[in-house]
């Protein structure tokens, strides 16, 4: 057999059934190769090894039982979780000083399940803090490194979940996407990244960055692998309330069904990097090859997104980090007085990146400036919305590329807020609008960094982009290349 | 439009956020660069736009009201910076009349 760590989850999950191998001995290889080679990449923040060596033990028991049922796919597999979902008892830092030391009391919903389904939980992977970046460059504990480049970013703000799966340390991460930050990392990364449709995955336990745009999303190998880990987390949960009743539906691999794709022509703009824009018609090619019916689309307020979403999010956020105060979690810093422990915890111990967005929303909601910003944000987000809504009349998914550019040196964009927020034009719309996306490798550019195009769907409509981008996977390559580490 | 250094740190105290002065130089610019960019926003008639707080078409569901179990107060207050007898200790917010 080849390297443990080299085996896709389903593999594994079959490599485990077959007696082949075992839960313990798949959960020492991640944990080896961590430490052979995290400390260059730097994915993890903490990493469990007493609690996935112990939960390994017990997937093995439940695998030599053989009982008559059927098992979950996920038994046994060591999986990464971003470090903005709660581990009840492990360090969760959303990447932020103000909440270092803080154990959570209870897990999130979507991590609990998969562990109940016999999950193995390597450890907590980088983010920017408390989500808000397209590079990790804005974790309070460190950049995370391009397993394909390591001058280059990761992306983000699932930056470090992305770089675990690409550099082979775990078989599937949990990622979380507010305007992005599953799929432009998995673009980054050359791995696959699900975003689900909003009320999709519980957000409980899902620290909160922007209420109305959170979702819980997975990052793996290929597409396939990311069937069992989406099967496992959606479906109500009646502690978020903003989860929907809809069943959740069967995820058929195969047999993509003839399809009518829609090309975005407002996706293909001046900025756009050639090499980017040749891979990403070329899959839509292949698309067409395999019997999709491909047909130009027009989202005419794509242009808006970047605007409401900067500032939608920053105010949903502002009302969000107001609990982060210093009293019930979290260090404590100021002269011991009142209000100044406030003024100075928050001061010092949020990063810059956060402290901007706060006052970002905090303007947009203040008396006077309420209506303008944060009134007409909401209205045009509307029109957003309804660009989809009619697109989605005359075609059955969306393509488009996942970012603009490949991934970006380490310091690229200095300290100009903007430029970095830009990164961010492809994949905000789906966030504004509630709908899933998938992204997926489809080539390299011309420095050997992972392109990735990304679909879109109806909301709800995640079992099209399972078969549309499995079947591309089926017929090409490119996500079975790893990264030299 | 150029946020001014009295408006950066206006929105500071609302904020609670302390800021150095190196902050509240680069904050008024950069905040005035993102402002700036939305102001697009403006330029868009939405006189018959309805506004979209969440995309779902959901209203508070109801559940039943049964007593649940919730962690233990030790496990909670072990997250806090300072505790007493059980509870959050916090500065003093009133001031008591002599």
């Amino acid at each position: 057999m080849a390297e443990l760590t080299d085996l896709s989850l389903l593999e594994a999950a079959g490599a485990l059934r077959g007696g082949d191998v075992s839960s313990t001995e798949l959960t020492r290889a991640c944990l080896d190769r961590v430490q052979a080679i995290d400390g260059v990449v730097r994915a993890f923040l903490t990493v469990t090894e007493d609690l996935a060596m112990a939960q390994a033990e017990a997937a093995d028991q439940q695998l030599r039982m053989r009982s008559d049922e059927p098992l979950p796919l996920v038994l046994g597999i060591p999986i990464a979780v971003k470090d903005v979902l709660c581990v009840e008892g492990v360090p969760t830092t959303c990447g932020s000083k103000i909440l270092e030391g803080f154990r959570p009391p209870y897990t999130a919903t979507s991590v609990a399940r998969l562990v109940e389904a016999g999950a193995v939980i390597l450890g907590k992977t980088n983010t920017d803090e408390f989500a808000m970046g397209s590079s990790t460059e804005n974790s309070g504990y460190g950049v995370s490194h391009n397993p394909w480049n390591l001058d280059r970013v990761p992306g983000g703000s699932s930056g470090g979940p992305a770089a675990a799966v690409a550099a082979r340390m775990c078989y599937a991460a949990l990622g979380t996407d507010t305007g992005g930050s599953v799929r432009q990392p998995a673009a980054f990364c050359g791995v696959s990244g699900l975003k689900t449709s909003y009320g999709r995955v519980s957000r409980y336990g899902l620290i909160a960055y922007g209420s109305s745009l959170d979702t819980v999303g997975g990052l793996a190998r290929n597409v396939a692998d990311l069937s069992p880990i989406f099967s496992l987390m959606a479906g109500h949960d009646p502690l978020d309330s903003t989860s929907v009743t809809d069943p959740v539906p069967d995820i058929h691999l195969s047999g993509a069904p003839k399809l009518r794709i829609g090309v975005p022509k407002e996706y293909f703009i001046e900025g756009l990097q050639p090499d980017v824009e040749t891979a990403v018609r070329a899959a839509i090619e292949t698309f067409r090859e395999m019997g999709a019916i491909v047909q130009e689309i027009s989202l005419p307020h794509t242009d808006l997104a970047l605007p409401v979403y900067y500032i939608i999010a920053p105010a949903e956020a502002s009302a969000n980090l107001a609990r982060y105060d210093g009293v019930r979690y979290g260090p404590r810093h100021g002269p011991g007085s009142y209000p100044e422990d406030y003024f100075v915890t928050r001061g010092e111990l949020f990063g810059a990146e956060v402290k901007r967005r706060i006052m970002l929303g905090t303007y947009a909601l203040s008396a006077g400036y309420y209506d303008a910003y944060y009134g007409q944000a909401q209205k045009v987000r509307t029109l957003i919305k309804g660009d989809f809504e009619a697109a989605f009349q005359e075609v059955d998914l969306i393509a488009c590329p996942v970012t603009p550019t490949t991934a970006f040196g380490i310091g690229a964009h200095g300290d100009d807020p903007l430029s970095m927020y830009l990164e961010d034009v492809f994949t905000l719309p789906a966030n504004l609008a509630g709908i899933p996306g998938l992204s997926f490798p489809v080539g390299f550019d011309s420095e050997g960094l992972p392109i990735g195009m990304q679909f879109m769907a109806p909301h709800l409509e995640e079992a099209r982009l399972f078969s549309a981008a499995h079947a591309y996977q089926a017929a090409t390559s490119w996500h079975t290349r790893w990264p030299e580490l | 439009m150029a946020l001014t250094l009295e408006e950066v740190r206006a929105i500071a105290r609302l904020a609670r956020l302390q800021l150095t002065a190196e902050e509240e130089e680069r904050f008024a610019s950069q905040l005035s660069d993102v402002l700036d960019y939305a102001a697009r926003l403006g330029e868009v008639d939405t006189s018959e736009i309805p506004p979209t707080a969440s995309v779902l078409p959901m209203s508070a569901p109801l559940r039943p009201d049964v007593v649940r179990p919730c962690p233990p107060r030790d496990q909670l207050l072990a997250n806090a910076p300072d505790s007493e007898g059980g509870l959050f200790r916090v500065p003093r917010v009133l001031e008591l009349e002599p």
